[in-house]
């Protein structure tokens, strides 16, 4: 017990720091993109819709290295976008803290966005009807009806956005590599001192990760748990 | 004119083509499901528009294909009431009510609370819709919809989310607090009860058309068309060929008619309301004989449904209804004809709209 604590004493707590602004940034964006594209989708003609859908949904079916070979591909200083980046605007998503937001926000988006465009279609739509005909503009319908209405699976989609891009791997390790102190998250540290035998310390960083993941599922159940309480058992 | 409606569009497989002119204040579509009725309000409303056509409201031109004209539903004064009510779920009654309104937070509270105060609704003003009860939705919709003072309301299906017993209630309700409004109320329905209580001019809608038009309670005395007949509540509907000027021959029934009055060029069918038979000979005017065979009786609360045949060469039974202080359908009360004034064998023509 006492070399538990040396260590929590002795532990550079960067890679939670790393973890945690990586999902908080990721999420954001994957929220705002998310909700943008489900409601783009929901409007689109049935051909475009079929083919953005499955775009978009791609990358939470492929391996997360598929999706860190396409962005290697794109954003590697070795490829022509990712060297006019570097070059022209001193930008570099490669082995940088930047390329850890980019792969866990690919990752998680579809996410997002596929709970966001099924709270949406949940929606009926003459509750947007009444609103245009009662005079309000479509961007307070949106805010005003729909977000709220949609409310339970939009925090869903937002809950499980987060718990996915917190623990991003494949894609960040490629992309970002696992520079400590800079690109380094709890996922990369777990895999990197396990790698060394050390069992202590990578356990350590497991049960900071499970306390995590646990508030995570209280929130979602507390969320989806008021949407539950009109519907009948069976 | 107080409305013009004339709205064309392609669906795809489904046409909507509706022409409704009026100067009415109290207008009524009927129509079955899937007829175009509501269609025709989200036309009106904004919510869709037409490939072509125009939608006018007293003075104010809501759209015109030719002259490029649409404006948007929020700039249209209208008072739309939902089949749902389509009350915002997350917000309380008060919230709803005050939503649409504009002018400084002492204004709007202030119409709010008159609108609940009139609506007998101030004790539910925390309520979210959900904790309401069907009545209690439709007044508050209805609140929400008044408080803007709208130029035209609209009303698809009022009463068809209620309990039949709420059903008398509510439309005593609607029609005196339509009483105290001066616009033009347009309500769709498939109801023919509702439209009869309701609405000075008709319109009967089939397969996205105009099929008959009129007063109300002329288009009710004389639907015309087949669409009009059916979906006035005529029991009894047949095909009819013309012989000569004024006879009819009616397939179906077995039956020749021969009318004194003249029969119009393109007779193409009859119909006859099961309630116009009657067991005495009608006295003054000309009536129509119609024999009674095989009769099978179905006893209602107030009234028996007498199926019969005319002979047995007949294809379609006859509906015949008559009330039980009239008559005490046991078997052998059963007469052996029964009569119909001429005038209530409605005549209808193919392509009359």
């Amino acid at each position: 017990m006492d070399e538990f604590w040396e260590i929590i004493k002795g532990l550079d707590f960067s890679p939670l720091w790393i973890s945690l602004k990586t999902g908080i940034i990721a999420t954001v964006l994957s929220f705002f993109l998310g909700i943008f594209a489900a409601r783009k989708v929901i409007k689109a003609r049935p051909a475009v819709k079929a083919v953005v859908d499955g775009l978009l949904t791609l990358p939470m079916v492929l391996p997360p290295t598929v999706a860190g070979f396409f962005l290697l591909l794109i954003f590697s200083t070795r490829r022509p976008f990712g060297a006019y980046l570097f070059e022209t605007f001193d930008i570099k998503v490669v082995q940088s803290f930047l390329g850890c937001i980019l792969a866990a926000a690919v990752i998680a988006f579809p996410l997002m966005y596929r709970n966001a465009r099924a709270a949406f279609e949940q929606i009926d739509v003459n509750l947007v009807y009444a609103g245009r005909t009662l005079g309000m503009s479509d961007v307070r319908i949106f805010w005003q009806v729909v977000i709220p209405t949609a409310g339970p699976g939009v925090f869903a989609g937002t809950i499980l956005t987060f718990a996915r891009a917190l623990g991003e791997y494949g894609a960040t390790s490629m992309l970002a590599g696992n520079i400590a102190g800079k690109t380094g998250t709890i996922s990369q540290k777990i895999a990197m001192v396990i790698q060394d035998g050390d069992f202590l310390t990578a356990g350590v960083w497991v049960a900071i990760i499970m306390v995590i993941a646990f508030v995570i599922i209280v929130l979602m159940n507390a969320a989806i748990g008021k949407q539950m309480n009109h519907i009948e058992p069976w | 004119m107080a409305v013009h409606i004339c709205v064309k569009k392609d669906f795809g497989g489904f046409m909507l083509d509706v022409d409704v002119k009026s100067d009415s204040k109290r207008i009524g579509i009927l129509g079955a499901s899937g007829c175009g009725k509501s269609m025709t309000l989200r036309c009106i409303s904004g919510i869709v528009k037409p490939d072509a056509g125009i939608v006018k409201v007293e003075q104010n031109v809501y759209f015109d294909a030719k002259a490029k004209i649409n404006l948007k539903p929020r700039e249209r004064s209208i008072g739309y009431l939902f089949q749902n009510y389509a009350l915002f779920p997350t917000m309380s009654v008060e919230k709803n009510i005050g939503i649409g309104i504009r002018g400084t937070k002492a204004e709007r509270k202030e119409k709010v609370e008159q609108m609940m105060e009139r609506f007998q609704i101030e004790s539910l003003r925390n309520r979210l819709p959900r904790q309401l009860s069907g009545g209690q939705q439709q007044r508050a919709a209805l609140a929400r919809i008044l408080v803007c003072n709208p130029r035209i309301l609209l009303l698809d299906e009022p009463f068809s989310a209620l309990d039949i017993h709420l059903r008398d209630k509510m439309q005593q309700e609607l029609l005196e607090i339509l009483e105290d409004y001066g616009g033009t109320v347009i309500m769709v329905s498939h109801n023919r009860d509702e439209i009869y209580r309701f609405s000075e001019e008709l319109f009967i809608l089939d397969e996205g058309a105009v099929k008959g038009k009129g007063d109300t309670k002329q288009v009710f005395n004389n639907p015309g068309s087949f669409a009009a007949a059916k979906l006035t509540g005529c029991k009894n509907i047949a095909q009819a060929r013309q012989e000569g000027d004024r006879t009819a021959d009616v397939k179906a029934w077995d039956m020749k008619f021969q009318m004194r009055r003249k029969l119009p060029d393109n007779l193409s069918g009859v119909a006859i309301r099961a309630h116009e038979f009657q067991i005495e000979k009608p006295q003054e005017e000309p009536y129509l004989v119609f024999p009674v065979c095989g009769p099978r009786v179905t006893e209602d609360l107030f009234e028996y449904n007498i199926a019969f045949y005319t002979s047995e060469n007949a294809k379609e039974p006859i509906q015949w209804k008559i009330g039980k202080d009239r008559f005490e359908a046991k078997r052998q009360n059963i007469p052996n004809e029964v009569y119909l004034k001429e005038g209530k064998l409605l005549l209808l023509e193919s392509e009359k709209y």
